[in-house]
């Protein structure tokens, strides 16, 4: 390479590096890379929520296992399914999405540094990483309704109408924030190397036990359970989902999923923006 | 009548202890260092690794934060003004931080649009520097599948992207071959010459002299001098450093050369002799004659010509480690 002997940069382009166009271009790039995987999340999104529906609502009924969740003339088992999955879809990939980048960025290469250059203070760069690991929950809880919705063997057709569009709305995106919220404090806080321990002993357990395949009350009969569930955010999520989607199942009363979602979501955002703020400036 | 600009980089005292982790004690990374940098001026820390150099940096691009002293880049303060001062300096990271999820022009894009530019405008600026980096043919390109030379190229122009009053390269050279190295010297050559102001560090002794108007060289976390490089030379006795290990302790007569003219200092440390001299010539066989006079023989010599190099060791006492 020949070099010459002055570089004199032309300068660049008037700019204006306020907060709110710092942080839109932040989003952008986050829509940029999402564009570009969008395929492999689609993919990623949509294989466990379509296998569950295909062997718990089309190859079980199929098998004559299909009974009626509540006995007969009780609600189908797809009908029960649908506000879990669509519930564990949205806190699952809004959590993979912020924890995995996060790792890379913090531990192996370092490019949180360069992140952390743009003009905006850390807290706010926490918040960005919250919102777009959001926006991702919130885009796998829609990609998972037509599977859940459509894949059903005769007769085991989910029975699902929309009873509260408000409610609806605020816990799929509050339920997104809570979930990124989640991911990112357990991004700052979890070491890399042992990240299978968040699959054993977080993910996991928060999945099966989110209330995804029954509804929270059905666990009257193991109180402990049920008690013990209510440090699950899954539960809240799901329960929030059925009481919009499938009213006529028990559910929570909306007081209680709202105030541990919108609450939830706050304290971990607060936590989080702390523990991200401290992992990033030294 | 106007005041005069505000120094690039100016600190006071500026301290760095990181607090004890565990079984880790406290560690005082840097330990009051005073800097003046004038703009427009091609300033180098140069230091073996661990020096402070990097955490001094951390501190004055707002990522690490001080505790002790003050730091002000373009007249603010690092900690009160950090989103304004990010919006004035350009950073080259030690490793590459480059976005892997983004190609090279991509990367640029999009530190333009962080910076405030549209994107139509980012795209032009990002496609400019390319050209004039010589990687328009890598603008497609994905970060990590390029050459270490060719990735912090990009990092340049990515730093350079919202035209920062200040720039800062830390270790911009580390892992790189000879002669990427030395293409990549071209470059920052080039932009100081266009006005840039640079701070850089670095451990290799031999960039700090082809390429800084002046040096601080530091250690454990302190400015052990500052100047020119010329300067330096000249504080530190501009003097050749002659070493010379002996099979056996080292004869007494060797102390005696301490009183000769062009001879500043002698050492001894059992079989090992260091000798710093303003007039080198001969001494080294003396050296060698006086051991042989002694029933001692020679395992090891060596003579360093005044450089960064024998100015470390002449303030140190210890010989450089990079």
């Amino acid at each position: 390479m020949t070099a010459p002997a002055a570089t004199v940069l032309t300068p660049p382009p008037p700019a204006r590096a306020t907060i709110p166009r710092t942080f839109g271009a932040m989003m952008a790039r986050e829509a940029r890379v999402m564009r570009k995987n969008f395929l492999s999340t689609f993919v990623r999104v949509l294989v466990q929520p379509v296998m569950f529906v295909f062997v718990f609502s089309y190859v079980l009924p199929k098998l004559g296992g299909g009974a009626m969740a509540g006995g007969p003339g009780g609600p189908t088992f797809s009908t029960i399914l649908v506000p879990g999955l669509v519930g564990s879809s949205i806190i699952m990939q809004a959590m993979m999405a912020v924890i995995f980048p996060l790792m890379m960025e913090l531990n192996w290469q370092k490019s949180i540094t360069d992140r952390a250059l743009a003009p905006v203070p850390i807290p706010l760069l926490a918040v960005q990483k919250i919102i777009a690991a959001a926006l991702q929950g919130l885009i796998g809880g829609l990609l998972v309704f037509p599977a859940v919705l459509l894949i059903h063997a005769e007769g085991q057709s989910p029975h699902v109408h929309v009873e509260n569009w408000p409610v609806l709305v605020v816990v799929m995106v509050a339920g997104s924030l809570l979930a990124a919220a989640g991911g990112l404090l357990l991004g700052t806080l979890l070491n890399p190397q042992k990240v299978q321990v968040l699959f054993a002993m977080v993910l996991l357990p928060m999945t099966m036990l989110g209330c995804v395949y029954y509804p929270w009350s059905a666990l009257d009969h193991i109180r402990w359970l049920q008690v013990l569930s209510l440090f699950n955010p899954l539960v809240y999520v799901s329960e929030g989902l059925r009481s919009t989607l499938t009213p006529g199942i028990p559910h929570m009363p909306a007081w209680a999923f709202l105030l541990a979602i919108v609450g939830g979501t706050a304290l971990l955002t607060w936590a989080a923006t702390r523990t991200f703020t401290r992992r990033v400036l030294t | 009548m106007s005041a005069p600009p505000e120094p690039a980089v100016q600190t006071v005292e500026l301290t760095k202890t990181y607090p004890a982790a565990g079984p880790r004690p406290e560690v005082p990374a840097v330990r009051g260092i005073d800097l003046d940098v004038p703009r427009g001026e091609f300033f180098g820390l140069l230091g073996p690794n661990g020096a402070g150099k990097s955490t001094t940096i951390g501190m004055l691009t707002t990522l690490v934060v001080p505790t002790g002293g003050t730091a002000r880049v373009t007249g603010l303060d690092v900690v009160k003004d950090a989103v304004e001062i990010k919006r004035r300096i350009g950073v080259v990271s030690q490793n590459n931080t480059l976005d892997s999820d983004l190609t090279a022009a991509e990367n640029l894009e999009f530190r333009g649009r962080f910076f405030g530019l549209g994107a139509r405008d980012a795209r032009r600026r990002a496609d400019e520097l390319m050209e004039l980096f010589g990687l328009t043919e890598h603008r497609k390109g994905n970060p990590f599948e390029m050459s270490g030379g060719q990735a912090k190229r990009v990092m340049i122009c990515r730093a350079l992207m919202h035209g920062p009053e200040v720039l800062f390269l830390d270790e911009p050279t580390a892992g790189l071959d000879p002669q990427t190295r030395t293409n990549l010297w071209e470059v920052l050559r080039g932009l100081q010459a266009g006005g840039q102001t640079i701070l850089l560090t670095t451990h290799y002794m031999e960039e700090a002299e082809a390429l800084c108007d002046r040096v601080a060289v530091v250690d454990h976390g302190k400015i052990l001098a500052a100047g020119t490089v010329d300067e330096l030379k000249n504080a530190a006795g501009a003097d050749t450093v002659i070493t010379v290990a002996y099979d056996a302790p080292a004869p007494d007569q060797i102390h005696k050369l301490a009183d000769r003219d062009g001879i500043s200092k002698v050492e001894v440390n059992d079989g090992q002799v260091r000798v710093f001299a303003t007039e080198p010539d001969g001494i080294l066989g003396e050296l060698v004659a006086i051991g042989a006079a002694a029933g001692v023989g020679v395992t090891d010599a060596t003579q360093l010509r005044p450089s960064l190099e024998t100015v470390f060791l002449t303030l140190t006492g210890r010989e450089y480690r990079e």
